[in-house]
């Protein structure tokens, strides 16, 4: 299924683009884009496990910036 | 600014008065050489603590490559040749590199929130809430919660939080955050609103229509919204172009600091240190921090998201800075022809009458046309006005053909040209009255007939002639008949014009120039411009799909790329223009920094060979920063100007 994310924080334009891969990386993720300037993510992933995924979303994102959150 | 800015911006402050008052002290009292360095490295700590902090963490979690990391290597690495030359004077250099560097985040960051709240206030037009009617009370609840059919009021001043009917008050209504039309509109009972709206004048009562969540404002944010992520061929570009530039840089450094010393040695030169090894570490240090690539990564994504928001604010949404990037290569525009380049409705253009006068032929024709709904019908009652209609009776309508009754006891039909075959009358029928045209009869036999046509739309003519302007090819298609085409044609100033089309001809002949051009996403583009009744295999056909005053219709919406919300086609220039002058802003911002890097280095470099440039060498840091910071400022300036 596919949910548009709201971003606080992202303050980094190519964070964006790596926060990007690593997501894409994640396992049950179909595609992933984040717009820095609207600070929006469209995540498209598996149904069934999305609070796994979302989990493991908002780890990735953290680990790139730490202050940015997935809301 | 936000509270983090402030404290940034506090910092910098701070770190300057350190700065200054180290530099005052080094040039006063010439301390000894340890003093000097650490009066230094306070400032130098003091602002870039945090930078160092964030490339030590993200060279631990395996990214290593990015801004922090050139930032702190370059201003260690300077720090370092003082400690190694035992040369405090040099030591500013580090503080000034971070210092700077900081200003530029800071800029860049107030750059960014400026630009996101002043696109987010353009499309600001969410309805918070409705007050909802309920057994004679109002009550404020959310939009959300209100259903079909109930109704809501809505006072001067507030916004119409759902779709609805207007069933008591007359007012204005402000639609500028919708379509960008500045003159308000009148509404009054009976009127269809939408939701988004400001109320200017009365309070009206509206019962509601549509469920918020397929209410016009609903639908248009989430298209805005999601219009970031239908990203660029550019803003993808310069994404990877980052990805594997940081590593080139720090690559390419790290060779300029061995190679020509090596070299240099190698060939019998002199091994010293401060004559052989500092002048390229110190220009390999500088080259890290000129290749920044901030000022692009930034400035680019910067530059399409200012053009969306702005676009918006005139009632043209676009899906994505992919559509900004084709339009802006748009060769040629395919217009549709009913209801785009012309209003879809008729109007009554000429009376032929024979065997009586021209009142009487009109009276009949909308007395006999009095129930029928095609448009031709319509355009007869329009043009005849409110006036006194003689008794109808025996209505009859005759698919394919016309309508027939009784008008003041005699046999009135009116049709087309078929049905006055069928009462074996054509022969009567002049010559030149044939097109979009109703016959009149009155008891078999021929009276006259009446010629409507389409009009156009005011702005038709100028869209075209803008369009020219801009250098792009016009062609008009359309599924109308030829003689109707031809007649629409005679007012427009076209390239081209195809007549009778199915929607699978106009799907071909759109795809037409993009398979003569050998490639369909190459150099140049096509756009259509459609009303979207019953183009969206079009609209999905062409590269850039333009639907025109849809927000009725679901379908074209969903196969559109670019949405006008209003029902003009000059429209379509102002888009083009407007996507044309992001490309060269962000084509300018690129050409900018490239420049000035490119320079900047080649500067630096002569410096550390020439004799003659080496008074240069001592501002190194500052003239790298400058490439670095001071293009990511000029080029986010420059970025902001999309949005107007």
């Amino acid at each position: 299924m596919v949910k548009v994310l709201k971003m606080e924080n992202l303050e980094c334009a190519h964070c964006a683009e790596k926060m990007e891969r690593k997501i894409s990386k994640i396992e049950g993720v179909h595609s992933v884009s984040i717009s820095f300037m609207a600070q929006k993510m469209i995540l498209d992933c598996e149904d069934g496990d999305e609070k796994g995924i979302l989990e493991k979303v908002r780890e990735a994102v953290r680990s790139v910036e730490k202050d940015c959150v997935v809301k | 600014m936000t509270g983090s800015q402030k404290k940034t911006l506090l910092r910098i402050l701070l770190s300057l008065i350190l700065f200054f008052g180290a530099l005052a002290v080094n040039a006063i009292w010439n301390p000894p050489f340890w003093a000097g360095v650490l009066t230094m490295t306070i400032p130098y700590l003091f602002i870039g603590y945090d930078v160092l902090w964030s490339a030590v963490s993200r060279l631990f979690s395996g990214q290593i490559f990015d801004e922090t990391f050139l930032m702190s290597v370059a201003s260690l690495g300077a720090l370092l040749l003082c400690v190694v030359e035992k040369d405090a004077g040099e030591a500013h250099e580090a503080a000034a590199i971070m210092i700077f560097y900081k200003v530029g985040e800071l800029f860049q960051s107030i750059a960014v929130g400026k630009s996101r709240r002043s696109v987010s206030s353009l499309l600001n037009m969410m309805p918070e809430l409705a007050n909802l009617e309920k057994n004679g009370t109002t009550e404020s609840v959310s939009p959300e919660e209100v259903q079909v059919g109930q109704t809501v009021l809505v006072r001067p001043g507030e916004r119409v939080p759902l779709d609805g009917v207007v069933i008591e008050g007359t007012s204005e209504l402000n639609t500028a955050a919708l379509t960008g039309e500045s003159l308000p509109r009148e509404v009054t009972e009976g009127d269809e609103v939408v939701s988004g709206c400001v109320n200017l004048s009365g309070a009206l009562r509206i019962k509601v229509v549509k469920p918020f969540s397929q209410s016009t404002v609903r639908r248009i944010m989430e298209l805005v919204e999601s219009a970031g992520l239908n990203k660029s061929k550019s803003e993808n570009f310069i994404t990877a172009f980052s990805r594997v530039y940081t590593p080139l840089v720090t690559g390419v450094a790290l060779l300029m600091a061995l190679i020509p010393p090596l070299a240099m040695g190698l060939s019998g030169g002199n091994w010293g240190f401060a004559h052989t090894w500092r002048p390229f570490i110190h220009a390999a240090l500088m080259f890290l921090i000129v290749s920044c690539p901030c000022a692009l990564v930034i400035s680019v994504p910067m530059s399409f998201f200012g053009c969306i928001g702005g676009a918006c604010s005139k009632g043209i949404l676009m899906k994505g800075s992919v559509y900004v990037e084709r339009l802006s290569k748009c060769k040629t525009v395919f217009f549709d022809k009913t209801g785009t380049l012309t209003k879809g409705s008729f109007s009554v253009k000429e009376l032929l009458p024979e065997h009586c006068s021209k009142e009487e032929l009109l009276c009949l024709a909308a007395a006999v046309e009095k129930y029928s709904t095609h448009p031709l019908a319509k355009a007869i009652r329009e043009e005849y006005g409110d006036g006194p209609l003689p008794e109808v009776s025996e209505y009859k309508e005759l698919a394919g053909r016309g309508v027939a009754a009784t008008v003041q006891g005699r046999k009135i039909c009116a049709g087309n040209l078929r049905m006055m075959k069928e009462l074996g009358i054509e022969q009567s029928i002049p010559e030149s009255s044939k097109g979009s045209a109703v016959y009149l009869a009155r008891d078999g036999e021929y009276i006259g007939c009446i010629l409507a046509s389409d009009t156009l739309k005011e702005d038709s003519v100028q869209a075209l002639k803008e369009l020219k302007d801009l250098g792009i090819r016009r062609v008009m298609l359309t599924g109308d008949r030829a003689e109707n085409a031809r007649e629409t044609v005679r007012f427009l100033d076209l390239d081209a014009y195809h007549a009778q089309l199915l929607p699978e001809d106009k799907v071909r002949l759109v795809r037409e120039p993009a398979a003569q051009d050998g490639q369909s996403s190459g150099n140049f583009t096509v756009a259509f411009v459609g009303d979207g009744i019953n183009d969206a295999p079009v609209l999905a056909g062409a590269d850039v799909g333009i639907a025109m005053g849809a927000f009725g219709s679901d379908a074209a919406v969903e196969a559109a790329d670019v949405v006008l919300m209003n029902d003009r086609p000059s429209d379509v220039p102002k888009a083009i223009r407007l996507c044309r002058k992001t490309m060269r802003l962000v084509k300018e911002n690129i050409i900018l920094a490239l420049v000035v890097k490119f320079g900047v280095l080649i500067l630096l470099g002569l410096a550390a060979v020439l004799p003659a440039l080496s008074v240069l060498e001592g501002y190194a840091g500052e003239f790298a920063v400058f490439a670095d910071v001071g293009v990511s400022v000029l080029a986010i300036l420059n970025a902001m100007r999309a949005m107007r």
